[in-house]
């Protein structure tokens, strides 16, 4: 039989004591490495935070340089990157009219009737140069029996701002009259034509070379003043105003005309406006049968809320035997317009004109035209038009009904 | 060539261009809170930036505007291309409401009858509905219309940037 140790059991304690002693010293150990080891890497943390804080400070810091320089860009630019800029309209017709004149020629035509484009150029703050490139008709070509198509510089000119309240121009310009003339972009009026009375009695688009200054007295009355080329009409034309434009082209520049326009746009959505217009020969004098000419034109254009309403009037009186020969003497027209724009996109109007370019003698010589239709904004700068034309004629003259399609846009 | 004289005497008889675009928000910014604070930034970032140009039908030329906050009243001054040049416009709002609109700097060389006090006037009150747009018709002006267009959308922008900066000082 085996006898067990007697000393086992103390030996045992001794060594589970030991092995405690031991295990608590090596915790201590470790906590301390442990601690050292934290507080080494609180302070790394403290030092990359450091450093990331200068680092956003420096990209503040770059991103606020960055921000001057594009809003110092964007301002030299006039905010845009450029002095130069573009721009255009264009419009493009359908024409289905019926010639109710015995014998007459139906006018059944789709025509590119104008694509113009623009471009205009900031000097400096006062200085600026302004264009506008047409052709009419799709294309000028050239044969034997010429084209209905022109390719025609419509404006050109050089406009200073002399103070905040006076700008001065200079060059090829639209006549300071009507409504249509200087605004005739197709988004801006009714109708696929432009209307008949600012056609052939205010020849628009009537441009001429000269001089112009532009005062702005309050901030809702102008006047304009203009020197500039006159019209050239002959007894040929029964001294029509329309056929005596020269837009520039080598004009005649003997018998200057004189422009005025005063406007008033004191209430939102009003404007009320009248022009005269002095020329001393209406044909540069070559015809000795006539005289100076005088154009009277007054118009209200209103806006409010979905109703607008455009009324004028226009009148030419021409001196000399010639002119009142043919009753060419006296030469007008008005029209009124209202309309309807019951959403931003869709508007509708009727329009009643007369004009008469031989109204001073007994004769009956007036026109007269109801238009009535619809204009589609599918954009504010992009509309397609649809309408209808009647007219009353002098006798024995063209007589067109029927309707019209356009579309037309600007930018 | 009296004419001529007439029109020649005119220009020298009306004041100088003092046109000075600094001068003149100043101006606007005296006018509408008194002594000014210090301007902020609003930089087009996130949705802001589709958004105004959602409105603008283009980027705004810049990354950023400055803008002054006195209580919840903000005024911006913006730009907007009518035809060919920049419009200047101070815009002051109070609570999602236009309470001004003042056109700075006008360079177009026609449509300038939107400085007139009387068009402006019809954004004074003007909140955004839906779709960004301003909640009531504002008259336009015959051939001036690219320049009422500007204005009209210069102050959408304005009312959705104070609409951000509403959102932005909410807990």
């Amino acid at each position: 039989m085996q006898s067990r140790p007697k000393h086992l059991p103390l030996t045992a304690l001794t060594l589970a004591l030991l092995g405690i002693l031991c295990t608590t010293a090596a915790a201590e150990t470790n906590t301390d490495d442990r601690l050292k080891a934290l507080e080494q890497r609180l302070n790394t943390l403290e030092s990359e935070n450091r450093a990331l804080k200068d680092q956003v400070k420096q990209t503040e810091q770059k991103v606020e340089a960055a921000g001057s320089q594009m809003d110092r860009l964007a301002s030299q630019g006039g905010a845009t990157s450029t002095a130069t800029s573009f721009g255009g309209y264009g419009e493009l017709h359908l024409n289905k009219l019926n010639n109710r004149k015995a014998g007459g020629t139906n006018k059944d035509e789709l025509d590119l009737h104008r694509f113009v484009l623009f471009m205009g150029h900031q000097f400096d703050e006062t200085t600026r140069f302004f264009s506008e490139l047409e052709v009419e008709h799709a294309m000028a070509k050239d044969t034997a029996t010429g084209s209905l198509g022109v390719v025609a510089v419509e404006q050109m000119y050089l406009d200073f701002s002399v103070s905040e309240a006076m700008s001065v121009k200079a060059g090829l310009m639209v006549m300071p009259v009507g409504i249509i003339s200087e605004t005739h972009e197709p988004p801006t009026f009714y109708g696929v034509e432009r209307n008949p009375v600012e056609t052939n009695i205010i020849p628009t688009t009537w441009r001429e070379g000269g001089f112009a200054v532009t005062a702005r007295l309050a901030d809702n009355i102008s006047i304009d003043g203009m020197i500039s080329s006159g019209l050239a009409t002959t007894a040929a034309k029964n001294f029509a105003v329309r056929d005596g434009r020269l837009s520039g082209a080598s004009a005649k520049a003997k018998d200057l005309a004189y422009t005025a326009r005063l406007k008033w746009t004191g209430l939102p959505g009003i404007e009320l406006a009248t022009t005269l217009q002095r020329q001393s020969n209406i044909t540069q004098s070559v015809e000795a049968t006539a005289g100076a000419a005088t154009l009277y034109e007054a118009h209200a254009a209103l806006n409010h809320g979905k109703f607008g309403l455009r009324a004028l009037h226009a009148a030419w009186n021409l001196d000399g035997s010639g002119p009142k020969a043919v009753g060419a003497d006296k030469q007008n027209g008005w029209y009124v317009e209202p309309s309807w724009k019951f959403t931003e996109q869709w508007g509708v109007f009727v329009r009643r004109s007369t004009w008469d370019n031989r109204a001073g003698d007994v004769a009956d010589s007036r026109y007269r035209q109801t238009d009535f239709g619809v204009n589609f904004w599918p954009h504010a700068d992009v509309v397609v038009k649809l309408d209808y034309q009647n007219q009353q004629v002098p006798g024995g003259q063209d007589e067109y009904d029927g309707f019209n399609l356009g579309l037309g846009y600007q930018f | 060539m009296t004419g001529l004289r007439t029109l020649l005497l005119l220009m020298l008889a009306l004041p100088a261009w003092a046109a000075d675009q600094n001068t003149e928000i100043e101006r606007f910014l005296t006018e509408t809170l008194g002594k000014p604070p210090a301007a902020e930034t609003l930089w087009f970032v996130g949705d802001l930036r589709p958004a105004v140009r959602a409105i603008l039908e283009h980027d705004y030329p810049t990354a950023r505007v400055p803008y002054w906050r006195n209580e919840k009243r903000t005024v911006w001054v913006l730009n907007e291309i009518g035809k060919e040049m920049p419009i200047t416009v101070g815009i002051a709002i109070n609570e999602g409401t236009v309470e001004r609109v003042k056109v700075l700097l006008y360079r177009e060389s026609r449509g300038w009858e939107v400085k007139s006090p009387a068009f402006t006037a019809q954004f004074s009150g003007a909140r955004l509905a839906e779709g960004q747009t301003l909640d009531r018709h504002i008259d336009g002006i015959s051939g001036a219309t690219l320049s009422v267009r500007a204005l009209s959308r210069l102050t959408r922008v304005a009312l959705l940037l104070d609409r951000q900066v509403d959102k932005g000082t909410k807990p």
